[in-house]
């Protein structure tokens, strides 16, 4: 026993050394710059400054764009891995490649793809006034830059929401129809409470980038909507302001793991990949 | 598992005969359920063919046969989760062949029972009612009602997926009874569990069903099953119905080889018919009482095992030489080799392997039937166990 458990620690070894190496110590140093000045010394002034309304409105807009572009992934998402989850095991195959696809390629250049799709002389425009729609003025706007979360995290709802869905026990829809159910009723009550675990892990999948994301809202978004990721990347890249940065980051996290934690609230700790 | 039925309904083996006969005979009812001409294919495979049924008000029908003898397909058909490609379903004379399965006055338990997961013993149970506008008391009221009946009170709060097969099927029971359905449709419901407890729940079935006054539609491979529960058997293979009637018809006349065999073991020989009531097979013509052949129309004879007597040698025409002797605890049984072919004897009497016996069959054991398609596939005597195991073991898979 004593040799097993002796080989189990060597095994685990350079898991455990990943962890601290790539995990704690990076946490470690935030928590350390965020409390400390330029000069080393313990300070709180960074998340004081945090509190400015320049600095609020940046978060409650990050947080405010990625729930609105949850909730459109999971109204688009939730009927494409329902439509998908019913169709042949060949077609669903087929369907996952489509959905899986974009992800293959590199986010930068999917940003870039965008931009060139909703300019405004881009390819939409080109095809509305084709059919004599007139133009549509989308780039460097609000929507824009929410179309930008959804195209690239749209995948992070259909797949766990499909995984639920295709598990689904055909015999329970099956005997929800024999014992009275119309399909509607079949759906609220047997299908939706069964992939709730799915939808919890999309929204979580989905929120926690979105909140955190850079590059898509500078892109997109003309440089006018300032979201968290793009303040942090400027204080680390261009202000050289560590301290803040950190404070920014320890902020980020903190409002992730309250919404990790009202969203596993709603979690049946079943099928979810959030644990 | 035919030996198991044997020493549960017979005491006293050779004495046994035909007395079952007199059983109760089913009251005069209306049909309550009709299928019609119905043929059903699934990608250019025939399920079912021509399928004509009718099932009585409060009657306990079992659709029996192996594996891919669309009786579940039938039983789908009644609950609306199959459409027929051709012919129609009628519930009480009306038409309802396009009609969804939640406007049908029936209610399904399902092959494993399908109870939803995220619900506990009580909410599942309640499901159906919760769909209405039934009152909460009266909600409490029945689920207790229900839960009393298939013995599971005070397992309300009990999370199902935690629950045994047993209790799972009692749970799966009390939800597809819960709304007083006219019509129960059984899918194999007892085919997960194991012997003891499916014996119990098999009484317990029968008392549910006598107690409610509803009528069961029961799907089994297991002819034993079907014989002790049910007040009609339908004895089906390869979408066809074999033969329809009382437990004790299926049994004692079958119709065709299939059936014989299917049901319980049997010595299946050829014979031929000389004239009314008198029958020749294994080179001796014997009485009998059955009638309306043709002058030496071919036939084929169904000698059950326990209706043949080991007698000495000399005093009956047929007689053989005892191949093995197989002790089962009620009685034994014995392999003779007639002419070549190997009959089974069921039998208290002891005969040593090596001596030469007769066999002595009176003539109401001697069961005569149609040649069908079905004859010359059972070559000795004939015993459905291996299919049994086989078809027992894709049955638990997804059958049709």
């Amino acid at each position: 026993m004593k040799t097993k458990s002796y080989m189990a620690r060597i095994m685990a070894a350079p898991h455990i050394l990943w962890a601290i190496l790539f995990i704690a110590a990076p946490m470690l140093f935030v928590l350390y710059y965020s409390f400390t000045d330029a000069s080393g010394a313990f300070s709180t002034e960074n998340l004081r400054l945090l509190l400015d309304a320049k600095y609020l409105t940046i978060f409650l807009r990050s947080m405010a764009f990625a729930l609105v572009a949850t909730v459109i992934c999971l109204l688009v998402a939730y009927p494409l891995a329902y439509a998908i989850s019913r169709a042949t095991p060949r077609a669903q195959k087929v369907y996952m490649m489509l959905i899986m696809l974009p992800m293959w390629m590199n986010f930068l250049i999917r940003t870039y793809s965008i931009m060139a799709i909703l300019e405004d002389n881009g390819f939409l425009n080109t095809i509305l006034n084709s059919l004599g729609i007139p133009s549509v003025h989308i780039i460097n706007t609000s929507a824009a830059v929410i179309f930008g979360m959804i195209y690239n995290y749209l995948p992070y709802m259909v797949l766990p929401i499909y995984t639920v869905l295709s598990r689904l026990d055909v015999r329970l829809l099956e005997a929800s129809a024999d014992l009275g159910c119309t399909p509607a009723q079949t759906f609220t009550r047997v299908v939706m409470p069964l992939s709730r675990s799915g939808v919890v892990s999309g929204v979580t999948m989905v929120f926690v980038p979105s909140v955190s994301t850079f590059y898509i809202s500078q892109k997109l978004g003309g440089a006018k909507y300032d979201l968290i990721g793009d303040s942090i990347e400027r204080q680390f890249q261009s202000a050289y302001n560590y301290n803040l940065g950190a404070a920014m980051s320890l902020v980020l996290m903190v409002i992730i793991l309250i919404s990790m934690a009202i969203m596993n609230r709603y979690s049946d700790g079943e099928g979810g990949l959030v644990a | 598992m035919f030996f198991v039925m044997n020493s549960q309904f017979y005491c006293g083996f050779n004495r046994y005969k035909r007395m079952c006969i007199n059983s109760k005979k089913m009251e005069k009812n209306e049909k309550l359920i009709e299928l019609r001409g119905i043929t059903k294919e699934f990608d250019g495979t025939p399920v079912l063919t021509d399928l004509n049924l009718y099932i009585l008000d409060k009657e306990f029908v079992t659709l029996l046969g192996p594996s891919g003898c669309g009786k579940t397909t039938t039983l789908r058909l009644i609950g609306g989760f199959e459409t027929p490609d051709k012919g129609d379903v009628f519930f009480e004379g009306k038409r309802i062949t396009d009609l969804p399965p939640y406007k049908r006055p029936v209610n399904t338990v399902f092959q494993k029972y399908a109870l939803f997961p995220h619900l506990n013993v009580y909410e599942n149970v309640a499901f159906a009612l919760r769909l209405g506008k039934v009152a909460e008391k009266e909600i409490a009221r029945r689920v207790k009602e229900m839960l009393k009946i298939v013995n599971l009170e005070g397992f309300e709060r009990r999370n199902v997926e935690k629950l045994s097969g047993g209790q799972q099927q009692r749970v799966a029971i009390a939800r597809a009874l819960v709304n007083q359905p006219r019509v129960l449709l059984l899918d194999e419901p007892l085919g997960a569990l194991d012997l003891k407890l499916r014996k119990d729940m098999q009484v317990e079935l029968k008392k549910i069903q006598q107690r409610m006054g509803i009528t069961f539609v029961y799907v089994t491979h297991d002819q034993e099953e079907a014989l002790s529960m049910s007040d009609t058997v339908v004895v089906m293979d390869n979408g066809v119905i074999q033969q329809i009637g009382t437990p004790e018809d299926i049994y004692n006349e079958p119709k065709n080889a299939f059936v014989a065999d299917f049901i319980g073991e049997s010595n299946i020989l050829d014979g031929i018919m000389h004239a009314d009531k008198l029958v020749e097979f294994s080179g001796h013509t014997l009485e009998c009482v059955d009638g309306g052949f043709e002058k030496d129309e071919p036939v084929d004879v169904v000698i059950r095992p326990e209706d043949v007597d080991i007698v000495p040698l000399g005093s009956v025409p047929i007689h053989g030489v005892v191949n093995t002797v197989t002790f089962k605890g009620v009685h034994y049984e014995i392999i003779v080799d007639v002419q070549g072919f190997k009959w089974m004897v069921q039998t208290t009497d002891y005969a040593a392997p090596g001596t030469e016996v007769g066999l002595r069959i009176l003539p109401d054991e001697i069961h005569i039937m149609k040649k069908s398609k079905y004859s010359d596939l059972y070559g000795d005597y004939s015993t459905y166990f291996d299919e049994m195991d086989k078809s027992g073991a894709e049955a638990t898979g997804d059958e049709n």
